[in-house]
């Protein structure tokens, strides 16, 4: 298992009073509601010092275990290419 | 006519829903309330509100999230309302309260702006009283959450011209929404029924008939409503039901709107809904529990 994934698994596990498995939607079972996905957000952000942008707040992304590891690292790889391309500082 | 600039008064839930819609759909708007702290954190909570909002609405998504936030200018001056064309005042649902505000803003406000009330049961000819434009007060009671809510009351008090009537149609239609205009009796339509619903529903449960999920799933499985009444309370504020029924209840001097004994306890304890994260359900984990 990915770091990424264990630490979404491990903050969810602490935040959600049961198991649930990497590929299930948390909002098609109704686990959790709308204030819930903007806290799973900000967790997401400051965890791993990312910046979700108003086109990356899909549900689609923040929906699963699974969802948010592939955004997260998804964010990451564009970061490092950015910086790479000398972006950041422009 | 278009209406562009449009004052809101009181920076909470209802007020800030009412302020975000408002820039959502194209408006410059002066939310105004008493402290920076509490427009500061008004501001904050709009930018967490568009947010939660883009997740699940791809339209919002692809919009410029600080240009929206950007319509609206927070202040603590009720000055900077002189130039609106409509204020919608949401303060506290308190007489003492809001009387003043509608003193100073017939004061400040231009002849032609239009006051609308936005008050869940009081009167609508009490307040336009405290103005000298009793034909150009009505009231608007939006609904929570009121970016997701298309239908609100419009409500015609005594002196309350047509015209008035149709310019707030015109607002509405602008943020996208319509409304069912009633007349000016406290709770009009919706509260005056919704909130002895609430209370029987305490009492019911008070009385120990059957446990908040099993009264509430009566509502939602045999009358298909989308919520029971005790979640519908939780996601009000117990502490608003509470107030709003005493309202009625002064208003009306009928001892049918008497707050539960429950629901005073409750407010009493701090367990006012969603909130405060515990009301006839607990919501320590962003669920219904």
């Amino acid at each position: 298992m990915t770091d990424t994934k264990q630490r979404i698994r491990q903050y969810l596990s602490e935040t959600i009073p049961f198991e649930i498995s990497d590929d299930e939607d948390l909002f098609e079972r109704a686990v959790v509601d709308s204030l819930f996905a903007i806290q799973l957000v900000a967790f997401v952000e400051q965890e791993f010092s990312i910046t979700a942008e108003p086109t990356d707040l899909d549900i689609n992304n923040f929906c699963s275990v699974s969802a948010m590891t592939h955004f997260v690292e998804r964010k990451q790889m564009k970061v490092g290419s950015d910086e790479r391309h000398g972006f950041r500082d422009r | 006519m278009k209406y562009n600039r449009v004052g809101v008064v009181g920076a909470g839930t209802i007020g800030r829903g009412v302020a975000l819609t408002l820039a959502l759909t194209g408006h410059s708007v002066t939310l105004v309330d008493v402290t920076q702290q509490i427009l500061d954190d008004a501001i904050n909570l709009m930018a967490r509100d568009l947010k939660s909002a883009a997740l699940f609405d791809a339209a919002i998504r692809t919009m410029h999230h600080d240009e929206i936030l950007g319509r609206i200018s927070a202040s603590t001056s009720f000055e900077d309302l002189a130039w609106s064309d409509f204020v919608i005042e949401n303060v506290t649902e308190s007489w003492p309260v809001k009387a003043p505000i509608y003193n100073l803003l017939d004061e400040l406000c231009r002849e032609e702006c239009v006051i609308a009330a936005n008050t869940s049961a009081i009167s609508i000819c009490q307040l336009a009283r405290a103005t000298k434009r009793e034909d150009r007060v009505l009231g608007i009671h939006f609904m929570n959450p009121v970016r997701q809510k298309p239908v609100v009351e419009i409500i015609r008090a005594e002196h309350t011209s047509d015209a008035t009537i149709e310019r707030a149609r015109e607002l509405l239609k602008q943020m996208g929404k319509t409304g069912i205009l009633v007349n000016d009796k406290p709770g009009f339509v919706s509260n005056r029924i919704l909130m002895l619903t609430i209370n029987e529903a305490i009492h019911v449960l008070q009385d120990g008939v059957a446990e908040a999920q099993d009264i509430d799933a009566i509502f939602v499985q045999c009358f298909s409503h989308k919520m029971g009444p005790l979640a519908t309370a939780d996601l009000i504020g117990l502490d608003t039901i509470l107030h709003t029924l005493e309202v009625l209840h002064e208003s009306y001097q009928l001892e049918k709107y008497a707050a539960c004994a429950l629901l005073q306890e409750m407010v009493k304890m701090g367990d006012l809904g969603r909130k405060s994260g515990k009301g006839f359900y607990n919501y320590s984990f962003g669920r219904k529990s």
